[in-house]
């Protein structure tokens, strides 16, 4: 087993997460170096994705480094019936370190236990997604500043959206307040409000938007995943419950950023993009300069 | 005088006893009993002021580390083992809930990889003021313990 996987954000502490952050920094600063050359890193995606996997991908490239992979489990050995024990062993042989995105919980946590490279979960299921988490960070901390004594309101599916349980937990370092605004039926899971109590991060619930982040200074949106649902007609009750329009920023802070893990569908309506407070897609920019520090760190 | 005579009746080996009567198989399969060589006698539904009905197990010629007793404590937490020599209680053995459990629970989620590959399940007891859960170590899902699955 490698120690240098990163499974979830808790396998991070406060000044391992700040460094990643640092190294970010530097690498969007000069992102095209050759500190990879002559490595091989494996993205296995067992599960469609776009960002994650093409921004790994051109993590990787950018630092001279090569890609073996795939991008949908059926053109995979899986589909024959491969256990992943096996996909990995086998993987391993040829890569350095492997990317992996894979639709059940765990799967990350099992491959690292397994495999002699690092593994580096881009997204296990409903569980934990740290390269998110960790451009999230990123994100705050550039355009706040600071990622401390922030007041963080998370909108839309806080159920079953991993980012913002990961968000949550890291943020845990930063004495943040929080505020959770979710139709009852995506409310945020008691063990995170537990977790909150815990840790004294302050919290409020609220189930209409409205103007609701009106002190807030990330406002973090989510899709609500149809993928998510076992129930699809739940899911057609609350996929459009929340649309952030432009004139509902009218009266928000001037330093209030909004973020969405991307892709969105109906919950930011487009007429907020040209908004200055409209941070998404750098946001999504930002994913490379991070999974450029999370490579180089596992490989370190 | 019958709890006595039950435990005294053993030579050498271990009884478990005061096992709610509706927890004793799966006791018997936590302890893998169903493939013990040993001779082993089987009670349950009898009476007792403790627990109302009551299931004991006395496995003859039979010594069980701590950390496979301990297993027990996951779902009869007040069951008692004692360690019998020469038809004498020679050890009365407290039972331990361990920091993880290994392979006799089963998670809760569906969508977890201990339920579509071949990986042993793994749990850290979580202890949160007082109340107890499981976390599984792959997919992190809490499950309260006396909410368990046993396998």
């Amino acid at each position: 087993m490698s120690k240098n996987s990163l499974v979830s954000i808790s396998d991070y502490s406060k000044d391992e997460i700040l460094a990643i952050l640092d190294s970010a920094a530097d690498f969007e600063a000069n992102p095209n170096r050759k500190s990879l050359d002559g490595k091989v890193i494996a993205t296995l995606f067992f599960e469609p994705s776009t960002r994650t996997r093409l921004s790994f991908e051109t993590a990787v490239i950018r630092l001279g480094g090569s890609i073996i992979g795939f991008s949908d489990a059926a053109t995979s050995s899986s589909s024959k019936g491969e256990t992943l024990n096996d996909t990995i062993h086998m993987v391993s042989c040829y890569a350095d370190a492997i990317v992996m995105r894979h639709p059940l919980e765990g799967a990350a946590r099992y491959a690292a236990e397994v495999s002699p490279v690092p593994i580096i979960n881009a997204g296990d299921g409903a569980n934990q997604h740290p390269s998110q988490t960790l451009l999230d960070l990123y994100s705050i901390l550039k355009t706040q500043g600071t990622l401390e004594n922030l007041t963080i309101c998370l909108v839309g599916d806080l159920k079953y959206g991993r980012t913002v349980h990961s968000l949550i937990m890291a943020m845990s370092h930063f004495n943040p307040t929080f505020k959770f605004i979710a139709p009852d039926e995506l409310r945020m899971p008691d063990e995170y409000k537990v977790f909150c109590k815990k840790h004294n991060i302050a919290y409020t619930e609220a189930s209409e938007l409205n103007e609701n982040f009106n002190d807030a200074d990330i406002l973090y949106m989510t899709r609500v995943q149809k993928e998510r649902f076992q129930d699809l007609m739940e899911y057609e009750r609350v996929k459009n419950v929340y649309t952030l329009k432009n004139d509902m920023l009218a009266h928000s802070k001037q330093n209030l950023r909004i973020l969405h893990p991307l892709p969105r569908v109906t919950e930011i309506d487009p007429d907020v993009d040209s908004n200055e407070k409209a941070y998404y897609f750098k946001q999504a920019q930002n994913g490379l300069y991070i999974r450029q520090a999370i490579v180089s760190k596992v490989l370190s | 005088m019958e709890k006595e005579l039950k435990v005294a009746a053993l030579r050498n080996g271990t009884v478990i006893d005061h096992i709610p009567a509706d927890k004793l198989y799966k006791v018997v399969a936590i302890l893998h009993l169903n493939t013990c060589e040993q001779q082993i006698t089987i009670g349950n539904n009898l009476d007792s002021k403790k627990v109302g009905k009551k299931g004991i197990i006395k496995i003859s010629e039979r010594a069980f580390a701590e950390d496979e007793t301990n297993k027990i404590a996951l779902i009869a937490p007040n069951a008692k083992i004692n360690i019998i020599r020469d038809f004498q209680v020679v050890e009365k053995r407290p039972l331990v809930l361990p920091d993880e459990i290994r392979e006799i629970v089963q998670c809760a989620n569906p969508n977890c990889i201990t339920n579509h590959q071949p990986v042993t399940t793994r749990f850290f007891v979580v202890n949160d003021e007082g109340n107890r859960h499981l976390k599984c170590r792959y997919c992190e899902r809490e499950v309260k313990l006396e909410e368990a699955r046993i396998i």
